[in-house]
């Protein structure tokens, strides 16, 4: 049962930053890529009917964590306390950066925005990074199941780490360069003309630093935590991952080159559920290591709620989800194509 | 009182009544605008289409600000109030993580088409993505009014040898009888400052002799809305949560009238400061019995006081629950005065000459607001010493691991980031009131740009 619910809200995340990904990535690149006010536009245009449905996702798979794993719940969200609070910050500076911009057609107040959309998706993006880094390092856990991470301390992933060491920020670093790609990628999708052929060259860039930096990511992982790699060894079939996420990578490669812009964009999608599987599956059952004791980590035996809870759970969130997909199926056909000028209330 | 638990509650505290400025409103305009689409769409005059449209801009900008500073909501139990997280998870995070999966989603889905779709989605079909938004909105309220619920009220619940909650029965939180009337009353107020404000700016365009179609039509609506919801609000749900409260939190209704001594025949006070160090009632104004009348219904019916209640277990701040209470209860008053006559006026075709009540009706705009604020301080200070009512104590709840002073850093932040939505909010809403619903009639033409189209 713990399981399952491990599983679910794994999945949840992922759905998280597959769909979420690409309106992050979007908003990192809207300054550099989106030149003039008209792009700009059209940028927004191509995330604003679904931005706020995928960041739904976030607020589901917290408040799903917290039902099934509250202790994993109470104790990361009050250790991470500052780098969290201040996520919650820049989720509020990037909402106000997309809903309020169009609402006065004046150059101060559109720039004013724009450079508070894309610096908040940006940090955002540096932030769920370094947390994803976090969580595979491991946290100073207690005996009573809390820790208090500061921003930073040496900058060395030891025992007493702070959010940002070295090889979070490097997991930072990582995530902006996937994600931002992932973010071309839809854009290339969602539009055309100038916007479009400017993406294409950011993903020129992007691409090799992706690929040198998920083999960089990887390396840093297996050293900063080599017990990763436990799971991989008595179950095999979990090779099957890094193949997963090397296929995805050159997916993308591919796709771009033929200008199968559909393709390219599930190959990112891919890409990135298989590296955040790859973490998940090399936690297992593990949800947050001690960077001390391994003894005092939080795992799903240790952190789940009661039996009862979880059972009767399964019921209302297979049926919310069930109804949930349906909406984005509803959403995205009303939304599919390229987006035109004039079409939306967004940018 | 420890540090950091002081700066743990007003962290919440803070965020949490900051936010529910924004929802109150989003809930009580929903209905009123499907109220508009569908007299649309009935009558096929165009003002009320336009009439739609204006609140629709305002709805919009409201919704942003709610949803923005909503967020943290969910995060903060997690960030300042772990060991509560921790041991009530396994139950409260049940409403909780609903809201997300079954409220949120449909909301975020259907918002856009209803802010940005008219002219994609024709008529028809707009109506249905405006009736969503109202169902997501109510949806919405009532998971965290559940949540609430559980912890003045708790059942359907099995503690484990750790200490923590498991939930028994998926019903039995959802359908808690507390939790019934509770939403019951809070939607009811969410109407009041619905129809309070669409009268409200309905009588700033008739004084100010500016959209006077459109303003009839507002002050039409709001005050028949108004009188209803108001109306309902002190009867029967008003009673009816009264009543509740003083079955099973007779500490906080003692509080409530800070009775500090049990006796029969128990009065109401109307006015006064409550000493509770000398445990009397300063400058009291009160009417005799009528306490013992509201709860029990008869006159002569013996009310507990604090005298009843060990010391330990008396609500934390006394004066506070007092004043609290006896605001929204005087606002409530008010409200049904104010409505009464102006929808008596409105059946005698007179209200739009009687320039003092549609001065009287501008000027209330803001006291829905304080009451559905004052109500909910009235919950939850009321509900002190405890998280969980008579399971849990606040002390028990907070993140010692977070310390007064990483407490007070972000509360700060909070502060000042809400200091700035609050100028942009005004600023915007300042200007949709400025154009006026008269512009929506030419935008009209061009309904998909509502938001950006005009500038």
């Amino acid at each position: 049962m713990e399981t399952i619910w491990f599983a679910l809200v794994a999945l949840m995340l992922t759905a998280y930053v597959v769909l979420d990904g690409f309106d992050l990535g979007a908003g990192a690149l809207h300054l550099i890529a989106a030149r003039t006010d008209e792009e700009r536009r059209k940028l927004l245009q191509s995330i604003g009917p679904v931005w706020d449905g995928n960041e739904v996702w976030l607020l589901a798979a917290g408040g799903t964590l917290f039902y099934a794993f509250p202790l994993l719940y109470a104790s990361s969200f009050s250790g991470f306390y500052l780098p969290l609070c201040i996520v919650l910050w820049l989720l509020v500076f990037r909402a106000i950066g997309i809903e309020f911009r169009a609402h006065l057609d004046n150059p101060v107040w559109r720039d004013f925005f724009d450079v508070l959309f894309s610096l908040a998706s940006l940090l955002l993006l540096v932030l769920f990074g370094a947390a994803l880094g976090n969580v595979i390092r491991g946290v100073p856990l207690g005996q009573d199941h809390y820790f208090f991470v500061p921003l930073w301390t040496d900058f060395l992933p030891g025992a007493q780490p702070g959010a940002l060491d070295w090889y979070t920020v490097l997991c930072a670093v990582m995530t902006v360069a996937a994600v931002s790609l992932h973010g071309a990628l839809y854009i290339i999708l969602k539009t055309a003309g100038a916007l479009n052929a400017r993406m294409r060259t950011v993903v020129k860039v992007l691409w090799p630093a992706v690929g040198v930096g998920t083999v960089a990511s990887l390396v840093a992982t297996v050293a900063v935590r080599p017990r990763v790699l436990d799971n991989y060894f008595t179950a095999p079939a979990g090779w099957i991952i890094p193949a997963l996420v090397a296929a995805g990578l050159l997916g993308v490669f591919h796709f771009t080159r033929k200008g199968q812009e559909r393709n390219a964009f599930l190959s990112s999608c891919l890409y990135l559920t298989a590296m955040l599987g790859g973490a998940a599956f090399g936690l297992y059952p593990v949800l947050l290591p001690a960077s001390g004791d391994p003894a005092l980590s939080l795992t799903i035996h240790n952190a789940a709620a009661g039996v009862s809870s979880l059972r009767i759970g399964l019921i209302w969130w297979s049926i919310g989800m069930a109804i949930a997909i349906g909406y984005f199926v509803l959403v995205y056909s009303m939304f599919r194509g390229k987006v035109e000028q004039h079409d939306g209330g967004h940018g | 009182m420890d540090d950091a638990l002081f700066i743990h509650r007003i962290h919440f505290a803070f965020t949490v009544t900051y936010h529910y400025i924004f929802p109150q409103l989003t809930m009580g305009l929903a209905p009123l605008i499907v109220v508009l689409k569908t007299l649309g769409l009935r009558t096929n005059q165009p003002v009320y289409d336009d009439a739609a449209r204006f609140w629709t801009r305002i709805f919009g900008i409201n919704f942003v600000v709610g949803v923005v500073t909503g967020i943290p909501m969910e995060f903060q139990f997690g960030t300042n109030w772990a060991r509560f997280s921790q041991i009530t998870g396994g139950v409260i995070a049940q409403p909780l993580a609903m809201e997300g999966v079954f409220s949120f989603f449909l909301e975020s889905a259907f918002l856009g088409l209803f802010l940005f779709g008219e002219k994609r989605l024709g008529r028809k079909g707009h109506w249905w993505a405006a009736f969503m938004v109202f169902v997501g909105s109510w949806l919405s309220g009532f998971f965290i009014v559940a949540a609430d619920a559980w912890m003045q009220h708790p059942v359907a619940y099995n503690r484990l040898a750790d200490g923590s909650f498991e939930v028994t029965s998926f019903w039995g939180v959802l359908m808690n009888p507390w939790a019934l009337i509770q939403y019951a009353h809070t939607m009811c107020g969410a109407l009041i400052t619905g129809a309070f404000a669409m009268a409200a700016l309905g009588a700033f365009y008739l004084l100010n002799n500016r959209d006077v179609e459109y303003a009839r039509v507002f002050v039409r609506i709001g005050v028949i809305a108004g009188v209803v919801a108001s109306a309902m609000q002190i009867f029967p749900t008003g009673d009816l949560h009264g009543k509740l409260m003083a079955k099973h939190q007779p500490a906080t209704t003692a509080g409530m009238e800070a009775l500090f001594h049990t006796q029969q025949g128990a009065p109401m006070v109307i006015l006064g400061q409550p000493d509770v160090e000398k445990q009397r009632i300063d400058n009291p104004l009160v009417v005799n019995s009528l306490l013992s009348f509201l709860i029990y219904g008869t006159t002569r019916a013996e009310v507990e006081g604090l005298d009843k209640v060990p010391k330990e277990n008396w609500p934390t701040n006394i004066p506070l629950l007092y004043f609290a209470y006896h605001v929204m209860a005087g606002l409530g008053t008010l409200f049904v005065g104010v409505m009464a006559i102006s929808a008596f006026l409105l059946w005698r075709g007179s209200l739009f000459r009687t320039r003092w009540l549609l001065w009287a009706l501008m000027l209330s705009a803001p006291f829905p607001f304080i009451a559905n604020m004052a109500g909910w301080i009235t919950a939850e200070v009321g509900r002190q010493p405890w998280l969980v009512y008579g399971l849990l104590r606040t002390t028990e709840g907070f993140s010692a691991n977070v310390s007064a002073a990483n407490g007070l850093f972000t509360l700060l932040g909070f502060m000042g980031l809400y200091g700035m939505l609050t100028l942009f909010y005004l600023f915007l809403l300042q200007r949709e009131i400025g154009h006026g619903p008269g512009a929506s009639a030419q935008v009209g033409a061009a309904p998909l740009t509502v938001s950006g189209g005009r500038g």
